[in-house]
């Protein structure tokens, strides 16, 4: 008996892409969701029509286009995008950052200090973001300190620093020009991103920096040295410290990379169209949240990380269109944790093939 | 005429893909402490998870006390007097040792509450009739990794088993534990216990042992008693092959003294001084060899001189530079070489592809960078392509094969190659051959003859006194964290050695 390499089955590969398994689970989430619309004793198709619409902005119905309802997919789709990059770029050093939604509440908070309190010029929306970056990015660099330095647990860490974000985001609100109980004065036109292509939807020029940062995303994981050393971390601390890695590095600038992501997407939400006034925020918005389960969909890859952003994009705004033809806007939540609780089957996936592979190498051991 | 407290008889189990036991018979004698002797994954822990009803046998009769039994369970086994230590405890560590021994089956007062009071008077007459020290009241958590095998023992004598079954009951304890542990296992004989000890130790059937059974490979080779049997033949008898292969090498040329280790103390993480006031010397071209057993300061020395855990004393000098205080990239910049002990854990990403891994220290370097500061991939192929080729790395898919999928001798061999490309001055090789097969353990160590003969210094520490005395030039005994004697190849014999590491135990103080 020798090593089967060659007869590597259909279900060896199957296993082995981490892509199929992926659309197999956003496929098995739709499924069960199809069945409790049966259950409720509604038409899934209206549902399906919905998601369709949003997806292309054909109306079913009518035949007629509206491209209104891809640019709100769109719209909706950039912070979860960026809450998935920041939530996946530690994940591959093997933190678990909860903080998105703290650091993407930073961001915002520090991109409408800079709209509100800057005089306005042509231009200001760039320094808006920049300063959300920054912001977002310190917020996620404490926790990255700490943990690297004085092994202070991430996800207590950030889980705390979220309601430090939100109520200092809170009381900052208050003495910020105009505030009321719920918004500030409106923001100046030049804080705003610019709609294109669709101007009848929020989608809007934040798109490009989504994107740069999807890319940057990539670059950095799989192109640099820092990234590599990331990886290393990610996957193995004990060898990567043992190698001479800096592992408190890796660690510290995951954090710095995931807080710029999420503080990114939060001012590409305030500035992006919904919003003519200031906000002072009640409650939490939750992308940073939703972002852990996009790059769980997503499998902390770049293009996965876009692809799952966009899945949760369609989903949120495939709700309204639900709603108007009598399906619960909630089986969009259903289907999303279905996916999140399907995704975990990875895990036992890598327990079978942990087990295909000793199994194997029995056989190897055992044929000598 | 039965006068076997077991038989197993023809006892075969398959596992999905693997043959555990094929057709194996074991018979142990009423009252007798028989060794189970096998290499690892030869089948003893599946034989002995039969009789202690965890798997059940796909063919095969066990008796016990001549009568046939079918252990379906581990309750089955209990019930029947078959207890078993496991290698690794199976304690609930805020819970007392009582609480421990008695979980399960709690003694009751007549109003049905838990009546603890009579179950510790219990845990300690026994505990006083078989000199098993340990205090029935304290906490897991508090006592010694020694202790918390007494209390898996006391389990056994708790619901009163006739038959006990030791798995490697020595990998976790100190040698002085090993020693008590063997006046323990005499105690048991001789109040009447049946005793099967699995261990792969020879120095231990020697100790204790009547009768030893060996596996090889899921099969049984035989039984002997270990009065009429030496080391050596016990050895064959397991390995399948007379143990012993010289290596043929040429007479050391010694240079100039390349590390230089003077006086240092290193702690480990739980701050115990492991590798205490510890001073040597390796020149180039020579191999010293660390021999000692496993636990006397060994990984703590290397960790210490890699950088992974700081040196609270002492220096350390390479090739004349101070490095006592150097990041651990700088030491390797400078030239140590470092093949771990655990290559899973230290040497190696198992997830990386052979050609990342094969850069894995110097991936920063400029010449794996392209000229926009990226990392040039094709580069790291090139590097470790030539690694496999130079060291026979035999994979599924060249460079590109994902390192965890590769058989062990295959990981070391390219993680040595890694090593040695990296051209250190001082080379520290642990457990070079730890679990791998024949072929590549000859590999290795002609590898790590051809790199001393190129005039490299190199540091190798082993458990297995064969390798040590095979390979280096000079050996160091080590033991409790300090080097009791250094001696030069051919001075002493194994034994000799065996007694430096044995003798300096007994007039050490365990310092705790």
């Amino acid at each position: 008996m020798k090593a089967k390499d060659e007869n590597r089955t259909f279900i060896d590969k199957l296993l082995d892409s981490d892509v199929a398994i992926s659309i197999l689970v956003v496929m098995l989430g739709f499924l069960v969701g199809t069945l409790l619309i049966l259950l409720v004793g509604r038409n899934p198709a209206d549902m399906f029509s919905s998601i369709t619409e949003s997806m292309f902005g054909v109306a079913k119905r009518n035949g007629d286009w509206n491209f209104r309802y891809v640019g709100e997919t769109l719209a909706y789709s950039m912070p979860y995008i960026l809450c998935g990059l920041a939530m996946g770029l530690p994940a591959r050093v093997g933190l678990f950052n909860i903080g998105a939604e703290g650091q993407y509440i930073m961001g915002m908070t520090a991109a409408q200090t800079v709209a509100l309190l800057v005089t306005p010029f042509p231009g200001l929306w760039f320094f808006c973001l920049i300063a959300a970056i920054i912001a977002g990015s310190l917020w996620g660099g404490i926790v990255g300190i700490l943990k690297a330095k004085f092994n202070v647990s991430e996800v207590v860490a950030t889980i705390m620093l979220n309601y430090i974000a939100l109520y200092t985001s809170r009381l900052w609100g208050f003495t910020l020009p105009g505030a009321t109980t719920y918004n500030t004065a409106p923001l100046p036109l030049e804080s705003k991103l610019t709609k294109f292509l669709i101007p009848t939807s929020n989608f809007n020029t934040g798109i490009f920096f989504v994107l740069l940062m999807v890319a940057i995303y990539y670059f950095v994981l799989n192109k640099t040295k820092l990234g590599y050393s990331m990886r290393a971390t990610g996957y193995n601390k004990y060898a990567a410290k043992c190698s001479g890695i800096s592992t408190v590095r890796s660690v510290t600038a995951s954090m710095l990379f995931a807080g710029a992501f999420a503080g990114l997407a939060g001012a590409i939400v305030l500035l992006g169209g919904a919003f003519p006034k200031g906000r002072i925020i009640t409650g939490m918005d939750n992308y940073g949240f939703m972002g852990i389960a996009v790059s769980l969909v997503g499998n902390n890859t770049a293009i996965g990380n876009l692809l799952a952003g966009v899945l949760f994009g369609i989903l949120k705004q495939s709700q309204s269109l639900m709603q108007s033809r009598n399906i619960p806007k909630e089986i969009t939540y259903i289907i999303q944790g279905l996916i999140v609780v399907f995704i975990s089957l990875r895990s036992g996936l890598e327990i079978v093939k942990q087990k295909r592979l000793t199994k194997k190498l029995r056989e190897e051991a055992l044929s000598k | 005429m039965s006068d076997y407290a077991i038989e197993m008889l023809n006892i075969t189990k398959t596992f999905p893909g693997i043959i555990a036991n094929d057709d194996v018979t074991l018979r142990v004698e009423k009252n007798e402490v028989h060794a189970l002797l096998g290499e690892n994954g030869a089948g003893k822990s599946t034989l002995m998870s039969i009789l202690f009803g965890a798997y059940e046998a796909d063919n095969g009769i066990i008796k016990i006390n001549g009568k046939e039994v079918s252990i379906k369970n581990p309750n089955v086994a209990t019930d029947i007097g078959i207890g078993m230590v496991h290698q690794h405890f199976k304690l609930v560590h805020n819970y007392t040792v009582t609480e421990n021994i008695v979980l399960g089956r709690e003694p009751r007062t007549r109003f049905h509450t838990l009546n603890l009071g009579i179950a510790e008077k219990k845990v300690q007459e026994l505990s006083d009739k078989y000199g098993l020290k340990v205090d029935p009241k304290s906490k897991i958590d508090d006592i010694s990794v020694g202790q918390q095998q007494r209390v898996e023992i006391l389990k056994t004598l708790y619901s009163d088993s006739q038959i006990i079954i030791f798995d490697e009951p020595t990998a976790v304890l100190t040698p002085q534990e090993i020693d008590e542990l063997m006046i323990i296992i005499k105690k048991l004989q001789a109040e009447g216990k049946t005793i099967i000890l699995i261990t792969h130790k020879l120095k231990e059937i020697k100790t204790v042992c009547d009768k030893c059974s060996v596996l090889r490979r899921g099969k049984y080779i035989g039984t002997v008693n270990v009065a009429d049997v030496s080391e050596n033949e016990l050895a064959s008898m397991m390995v399948g092959r007379a143990v012993k292969f010289e290596i043929t090498k040429n007479p050391p040329k010694i240079g100039k003294v390349m590390l230089d280790v003077q006086n240092i103390t290193v702690k480990d993480h739980n701050g115990i001084s492991k590798v205490k006031d510890l001073s040597l010397q390796i020149h180039e071209g020579e191999i010293l060899g660390i021999a000692g057993v496993d636990g006397n300061g060994q990984s703590e020395l290397l960790m210490g001189l890699c950088g992974m855990l700081p040196v609270s004393e002492g220096k350390i000098l390479l090739d004349g530079n101070d490095i006592t205080h150097e990041s651990i990239r700088g030491r390797i910049e400078k030239g140590l070489g470092h093949v771990p002990e655990d290559r899973h854990k230290y040497g190696m990403v198992k997830q990386f592809t052979l050609s990342e891994n094969a850069v894995l220290k110097d991936f920063y370097k400029p010449k794996y960078s392209t000229k926009y500061h990226t990392l040039n991939f094709p580069k790291f192929k090139e590097v470790a392509s030539q690694q496999i080729e130079d060291f026979d790395v035999r994979t599924g898919l060249g460079a590109d094969t994902v390192a965890g999928s590769l058989s062990g001798g295959n990981q070391q061999k390219a993680i040595i190659a890694r090593e040695i490309e990296l051209s250190p001055k001082l080379l520290m090789i642990a457990q070079p051959t730890r679990g791998l097969d024949v072929g590549a353990i000859e590999f290795i160590r002609k590898r790590i003859i051809e790199e001393r003969d190129k005039g490299q210094a190199i540091l190798l520490v082993s458990f297995e006194l064969d390798e040590i005395m095979n390979l280096c030039d000079r050996i160091a005994a080590i033991s409790h964290g300090h080097i009791v004697g250094i001696f030069n190849d051919g001075e002493v014999s194994q034994r000799e050695i065996g007694l430096m590491m044995a003798s300096s135990e007994k007039g050490e103080k365990d310092e705790g």
